[in-house]
């Protein structure tokens, strides 16, 4: 098995090895144990300056970077469009060059638009984490939620995964998808027919309209966020009626395994995609996937900030 | 590798130096009490294990022992041939106040034990910190020097010391040989 990763950037899981997956996940569960003790810092990125660069609002998965680099010891320091001179007209690539000239260590990139982190990567020497671009990808969830699935079921190869909602605007769902089937599982999506894109055979998924059938025998649930700010027109007719045919309840729940358990990549709509008493059940592993979030991002900060030295050395 | 290799311990002579370092430990600290030995990933771990089981035949007291991972707290990030990989680290229970006894294979530029330092004081506040080698080889690059030595050991920069302590005492040994091309 590999000990570095042998990349400059992480933009999406879509052509991340299963040795890759492995070294990160592996790497992160030894993060996990520094978050345990008492001083949750450790010095290996003293020095390095992470930059958060957000051209979308975000609270956790910024937050979530950030704790991720103060663990680590690294300088974090976030950059948001809404008070950077993007609105003054700078494009994207002279606001990251800007940056770049500050020389910091790690990018880490949010932007509306798919592709704009990989457009940024191709141009910057510095390395470059996908923190979500538009509907394409978002890699540190689709890994953190891979962390949870080993850490709770104790393997991710052979387990059967739903993933349920709004499949087509879902950047989450695409990277979870190349994920768990590098990683073995099998794959379901679950959603109203406009939101499951046309070429879900192409992603190695099984596609179903039908939530009954889709929960049967499920190891896990990830459910996904009505993410009304995403869809430019209607893509079903009220709420009322998603809830109806889509929401996940306890109820619904009972038709997957009996230990079963449900994910969801926050924020929740409450009583919409997720009721409130599954959200808060047992089952639910909504908090641990929060949790590990941090611990796979400073495995990715860890493993990135390294790989540059390797460069250029 | 095979021509080039010199055996500088044999078994026997690595378990009567062990045998003389539990014996030490327990005479600088007056017994066993409030004792923690601590191996260093992944060099000291086989050893660490070992004087605790000396100290148990000695004394008749299991003494609370761990390991250490010192990747996160090194400063050769950037050095070539440096690994990332990380491994686990077990502390049992608080080491407030108590003596640790840090076990590592080769004492060569300190900078591990420096890290190793580093890293136990991010646990808890020790009341001393003692420093346990099985093979000391000069080359010092920091102020750190061991409590217990199991042999000094002359060598060149050019040169590596093995350490094997797998298996029974009469497969043990400490071999010394040329740094190959890619190390």
């Amino acid at each position: 098995m590999s000990d570095f990763l042998s990349r400059k950037d992480i933009l999406g899981l879509r052509d991340f090895t299963r040795q890759e997956i492995e070294l990160v996940l592996d790497t992160a569960a030894s993060m996990e144990d520094i978050l345990q003790r008492e001083i949750k810092k450790v010095p290996s990125l003293r020095g390095k300056t992470v930059v958060n660069l957000f051209f979308e609002p975000s609270t956790r998965t910024r937050t979530s970077f950030e704790i991720a680099g103060k663990r680590l010891s690294a300088d974090v320091v976030n950059f948001s469009a809404a008070v950077s001179s993007v609105k003054k007209g700078e494009t994207l690539l002279d606001t990251a060059r800007n940056i770049e000239a500050m020389k910091p260590d790690v990018l880490v990139v949010r932007h509306s638009s798919s592709g704009a982190p990989h457009f940024l990567a191709r141009h910057l020497s510095v390395p470059v984490v996908n923190a979500g671009d538009g509907r394409h990808e978002h890699p540190s969830q689709g890994l953190l939620d891979l962390y949870t699935i080993r850490k709770v079921k104790g393997r991710i190869e052979g387990l059967n995964v739903l993933i349920l909602g709004d499949i087509l605007h879902s950047r989450v769902a695409r990277s979870d998808i190349y994920g768990l089937t590098t990683m073995g599982a099998k794959v379901t999506i679950c959603g109203p027919s406009p939101l499951i894109p046309r070429e879900y055979q192409a992603l190695g998924v099984e596609a179903t309209w039908d939530i009954n059938e889709a929960l049967r025998g499920k190891d896990v649930v990830i459910v996904l966020r009505i993410q009304l700010e995403r869809m430019e027109s209607s893509f079903f007719p009220s709420i009322r009626e998603y809830v109806r045919y889509f929401g996940l309840n306890r109820e619904r729940m009972k038709l997957a395994k009996e230990d079963a358990i449900v994910m969801h990549p926050g924020p929740v709509n409450r009583g919409w995609e997720l009721a409130d008493d599954l959200a808060d059940s047992d089952v639910s592993v909504i908090l641990q996937q929060v949790e590990a979030g941090v611990a796979v991002r400073m495995a990715i900060l860890y493993l990135l900030a390294h790989v540059r030295e390797e460069v250029e050395s | 590798m095979g021509s080039k290799e010199k055996v500088i311990m044999d078994g026997k002579s690595i378990d009567r130096a062990l045998s003389r370092i539990a014996h030490e430990i327990l005479e600088r600290n007056k017994g066993a009490d409030d004792l923690i030995i601590i191996g260093i990933c992944t060099g000291g771990i086989p050893l660490a294990r070992i004087i605790v089981d000396k100290i148990k035949k000695i004394e008749g007291v299991e003494v609370p022992s761990g390991y250490i991972d010192i990747t996160l707290y090194r400063d050769d990030l950037s050095r070539i041939g440096y690994h990332p990989k990380l491994k686990k680290t077990e502390i049992p229970g608080s080491i407030d106040d108590k003596t640790i006894v840090l076990v590592d294979d080769v004492l060569y530029t300190g900078r591990t034990i420096r890290a190793a330092m580093d890293a136990l004081i991010d646990f808890g506040r020790p009341k001393a910190i003692q420093l346990a080698i099985l093979v000391d080889r000069g080359h010092r690059e920091l102020p750190i020097r061991a409590d217990f030595v199991g042999r000094n050991v002359p060598t060149s920069r050019s040169e590596v010391v093995d350490v094997k302590v797998e298996g029974e005492v009469k497969e043990w040994k400490v071999v010394i040989r040329e740094r190959e091309e890619n190390e």
